[in-house]
Order: C-alpha cells, then sequence, then structure tokens
C-alpha cells in the first residue's frame, strides 16, 4: 500500500510541481494582492479592502475598454460563425475542389496572432489607401485612425483567423449527418433552404454551442491582434482589456489596481465558461 | 429537366462562390509576398502589382535584422522541449489518475480541468514576481512555465483516451514482473500515440506563436523567439514596408512547412482539441 502511495506522487509530482508554482499561488496570491497596496516589488504589503477595486471601477480606460471589447466580441461572435458555418456547408458539397479549399481557408489560423496583425496593419494602412485612393472611394483611406475602422479591422483579422478553424469544428458535425435523413427530406421535395433550416441546423447545435463559446472566450481574452494591429491607439480607442491590465501593470506602475482589474476579468472569463459547461451539459441531456 | 438546369445553376452560383472566397483568403499572401520583392519606392508607388524588378536584398536584410538563425533557433528549441517534457509528464499523470480511484485522485483531476477558465492575465503579475524570485526568467524557466500552463489541457486529452485502454493491460504486465514505470514505458505510452500526436500538435501551434509569455519572462536579447524578435523588428521599421513584409514571410516559412507535412493530423487534432 506504502508502495503504491510512492508511485502515485512520482508520477503526478513534476506537472503537480509546475501547476502549483505556476498557476495555483499565482492566483491565491494574485487575489490576495488586489486587496492590498502592492506595488509588485515589496513582499510586506498592507490590506487596504476594495480600494483597488473602486480605483479600477473609476478609470475612465477600464470602462471604455470593457465597452469596446464587448463591442469587439458581439460583433466578431456573428461574424466568424456566420462565415465557419458558411465555409463549411460550401466545403461539404461534393466538389473535387474541398479538400483545396478547406486548406486554404484554415491556413490563417496557425500563423501567430502577433504577426498576423502586422500582416493586416500593412494592408488596411497601405493597400486599402491605395486602393482607396486609385478608385476615389473615401472610406477606404485612414483605417485604423479611429475607433471604428480600428473596431472593423481586428473583426476582419480574426475573422480571416478564425473561420477556418471554425469550419473545422462545424465540418466534423456536418458530416456525422446521417445522409438517409437529407435524402428522405429530398424525396419529400424540400428545398435547399428548408433542408438548411429544419435538418441541418437542429443537429449541428452542440457544435453552434462549442463554436459560440470558443469566439465568446477567444475574442474577450484577445490581445496579440490587438497589439500588433493597433496597439490601443489612437488615444485608447481600440484598447482591450487584456491590454489595459497589461498598461495599467507596466506603463502605470499600478500593481495593485492591474491585479484588481485581472481578477474582475477573471470572473467575467470564468462565468462565460461556467454558462458554457451548463449549455453543454444541457444538450447532451436532450440528445 | 427543370430540376437538373436549377442544379446546374446552383453549382456554378457555389463555385463561384467558392473561388471568390478562396481567392479572399489567399489575398493577404499575394500582397505580403508581391511587395516584400519590391523597392521602398516602387512600393509606395503601387501595392498590388507584381513587381518591376525583384530583388532579394529585403529578405537578406530582413533575416540580419531579424537574427533570424538564432530566433529560430530558439523558437525551435523552446517549443520542440516543452511539448516533449509536456507529452512525458502529462501522460504519466493522466494514467495514474485515471487508474487510481480515491479521492485525493479525483480532486487533483478536477483542479486541472476547473484552472482551464484561467485566463492568463489572472496570474500573469504575480507569476513574473514569483518566478523573478525563483531565478526562472530565462529559457529553462519559460519551459518549466509551459509545463505548468499546458498541462491542464495535455491531461484532460490523456485522460479522456485513457478510458478506453483496459486496466487488464496494466495487471498483466505487473504479473509478468514489471514495475510501474516499465508497465506506463513499455505498455501504455505507446498506445498513446494518437492522442499524443493531438497533444503536441495543440500545444506546439499554442507554444510556437505565442508572444506575451517569453515578452515578459526572456529578458536576455540573445536568446529573444520569433515573435519576440519580430516585434523589435517592426518597432524599428515601421516605414520600411518592404523590409518588414520580407521578415513576416520568414516568420511564416516554418509554419506553412509545418502545415504542409502535418496537415491531416493538425485537422483532426483542432477538431478533437476542440469538441472534448
Amino acid at each position: 500500500m506504502k508502495k503504491k502511495h510512492i508511485s502515485f506522487w512520482c508520477f503526478l509530482a513534476p506537472v503537480l510541481i509546475a501547476y502549483i508554482l505556476v498557476q495555483l499561488v499565482p492566483l491565491i496570491t494574485g487575489i490576495y494582492y488586489s486587496f492590498t497596496n502592492w506595488n509588485g516589488i515589496k513582499s510586506n504589503v498592507t490590506w487596504i479592502g476594495i480600494k483597488n477595486y473602486v480605483t479600477a471601477l473609476k478609470d475612465p480606460t477600464f470602462t471604455s475598454s470593457f465597452i469596446f471589447t464587448l463591442k469587439f466580441t458581439i460583433l466578431s461572435l456573428i461574424v466568424l460563425n456566420c462565415f465557419g458555418f458558411g465555409l463549411a456547408l460550401l466545403v461539404t458539397r461534393k466538389s473535387k475542389f474541398n479538400n483545396f479549399l478547406r486548406t486554404i481557408f484554415f491556413m490563417p489560423n496557425l500563423i501567430g496572432g502577433l504577426i498576423l496583425g502586422f500582416i493586416w496593419q500593412f494592408i488596411f494602412i497601405q493597400v486599402f489607401s491605395s486602393i482607396g485612393s486609385a478608385i476615389h472611394q473615401h472610406w477606404l483611406l485612414g483605417w485604423l485612425s479611429d475607433g471604428n475602422t480600428g473596431l472593423a479591422g481586428l473583426v476582419i483579422i480574426m475573422a480571416w483567423q478564425m473561420s477556418g478553424y471554425l469550419m473545422v469544428i462545424y465540418i466534423a458535425s456536418l458530416e456525422n449527418i446521417p445522409s438517409e435523413l437529407t435524402e428522405a427530406a429530398e424525396i419529400d421535395g424540400a428545398s435547399a433552404l428548408q433542408k438548411i433550416k429544419n435538418i441541418t441546423i437542429p443537429l449541428v447545435r452542440p457544435a453552434f454551442t462549442v463554436s459560440i463559446f470558443l469566439t465568446l472566450s477567444n475574442s474577450f481574452k484577445l490581445y496579440d491582434q490587438n497589439l500588433s494591429l493597433t496597439a490601443g491607439g489612437p488615444a485608447n480607442s481600440t484598447e482591450m482589456l487584456a491590454m489595459n491590465i497589461y498598461n495599467t501593470a507596466f506603463q502605470f506602475n499600478l500593481m495593485g489596481v492591474a491585479q484588481a482589474k485581472a481578477v474582475i476579468f477573471f470572473l467575467v472569463v470564468g462565468a462565460i465558461s461556467l454558462t458554457q459547461v451548463y449549455f453543454s451539459k444541457k444538450g447532451e441531456v436532450e440528445v | 429537366m427543370h430540376k437538373r438546369n436549377k442544379n446546374i445553376i446552383s453549382l456554378s452560383v457555389i463555385t463561384l462562390l467558392s473561388t471568390i472566397l478562396g481567392l479572399l483568403f489567399l489575398s493577404p499572401f499575394y500582397i505580403i509576398i508581391v511587395n516584400a520583392f519590391k523597392t521602398k519606392q516602387e512600393l509606395f508607388e503601387n501595392t498590388l502589382s507584381f513587381p518591376i524588378t525583384y530583388t532579394l536584398d529585403n529578405f537578406k536584410e530582413a533575416f540580419n535584422d531579424l537574427d533570424f538563425g538564432n530566433s529560430l533557433f530558439h523558437s525551435l528549441f523552446i517549443t520542440v522541449t516543452s511539448v516533449v517534457i509536456l507529452i512525458i509528464f502529462s501522460s504519466m499523470a493522466a494514467w495514474m489518475l485515471e487508474r487510481t480511484k480515491s479521492k485525493i485522485s479525483n480532486i487533483i483531476l478536477m483542479m486541472f480541468l476547473a484552472s482551464m477558465i484561467i485566463p492568463f492575465q489572472a496570474v500573469m503579475l504575480p507569476l513574473i514576481r514569483l518566478m523573478g524570485q525563483l531565478n526562472l526568467l530565462n529559457v529553462g524557466g519559460i519551459i518549466f512555465m509551459y509545463l505548468g500552463f499546458g498541462a491542464s489541457m495535455s491531461i484532460f486529452l490523456y485522460h479522456g483516451f485513457l478510458k478506453s485502454i483496459p486496466k487488464e493491460l496494466d495487471e498483466a504486465a505487473m504479473i509478468d514482473g514489471c514495475n510501474k514505470f516499465q508497465t506506463f514505458w513499455y505498455i501504455i505510452f505507446p498506445l498513446l500515440k494518437p492522442i499524443s500526436i493531438t497533444v503536441a500538435i495543440l500545444n506546439t501551434v499554442w507554444i510556437w506563436n505565442d508572444y506575451l509569455l517569453p515578452s515578459l519572462v526572456i529578458n536576455n536579447p540573445t536568446t529573444l523567439t520569433i515573435p519576440l524578435k519580430t516585434f523589435f523588428f517592426f518597432g524599428e521599421y515601421t516605414k520600411q514596408w518592404n523590409l518588414a513584409l520580407a521578415g513576416l514571410i520568414l516568420d511564416i516559412i516554418p509554419v506553412i512547412i509545418f502545415y504542409s507535412f502535418a496537415q491531416k493530423h493538425i485537422i483532426k487534432s483542432v477538431t478533437d482539441g476542440s469538441i472534448k
């Protein structure tokens, strides 16, 4: 019995030590620090209650980045899933180009967010303006120079990067639909639209749940693309929450306030994930 | 006859739509490639056409400025080492957790699963301080941190897969005189190969592209990874797009090579990782 215990802990020790030092201890101390006057260096901190949280919530950059993040998250949720599902429908028809198209649509997903943002910075600033001035379309000029085009730019980048990923999830689910069902519907004279509405969509519901929550939490936590595309500018108008936390800590050196913001951030992300668990459990029962 | 015509029309609409979307998705690649071969002057005049005179100077200069050989080496080293360590230790832990039916084993598993929802920003500041105290703000330290951050998802995937491997196999090996380590290494680990590939790919993509953690951990300018070096490189060349784009192409080449060799596995892993 003793020997069994020893081998149990031997097998677990490496991951457990790394996990405790990298995630558990920082999480707990982080929550504690958010109630103190911690400045990032000294270890003798004093308890100051919810003062950091009050400062965080009163900070206009925090609320504006919160609102911007929400706007971005909702927009990208809709755009990405429409694209992902649309592409999946397109490449699950009988055609010899399907594999080739899937390869192309998925490829951007493997490029890192930082590099992706730099690529699109060039496209939005240089290419859009040269096309715009050539065909006299003013809306193509000055992209990323205000909050709205910055928001649109971020959604476009994410659509390029994530649509293929969501497409892959939807394909897996579409290919599980029994062909007898669609054939029976065809014999009954159902139109393409009716088939999508009454057969496809109900049967790929679990994939919708997965994809919706995946885009929700990915978009909400976005940092790299935000940094490389606009760096939050102009005048903080495209600064998202993750970047706001980073800047509070490393630009303004307000470690306690930054940590309080991080805890709020954690609670929101946690709530999103728990809702997902709830919905997917509920879905399982129905099926 | 009527139905057939309708089919032909809808098929051609779909083909047209697929072609347009395919070209749209490829257009960013076209744009960065053609412009990376241009001189600064030519790029300024026209961003859409092919270059009139092809120049490789941008690539040579970007290669030097990115210190590409060195940053490629560090990206590869950190990614490969972290992924190998993650595979070995997560599979070991998952096996023990799956085979041991006890309260403590359950609690540990739950703890790993629950931590998948923790966003990096929630632990970022205390982590950097703690790692600084432990003298881990370096390449060795970041590999250790990737083990800590990657363990949850990897254990989760292994744990699910291990349920399908019968316990009798372990018992038979033990009766034949294997100890726990031998049983795991010679009997169980080889059977885990399909899920090991998934774990390897998902962690490779994430670690290879990671920017924020290395930017906080790696302070030594001679051990920068590709994303870190690209960030600094870009800061210096914001107005020299031809050079910057050549650098971005260099960055993307390893990813394209990886994709072309492991495409089937990559797409399968992504599906497995997201649905489970």
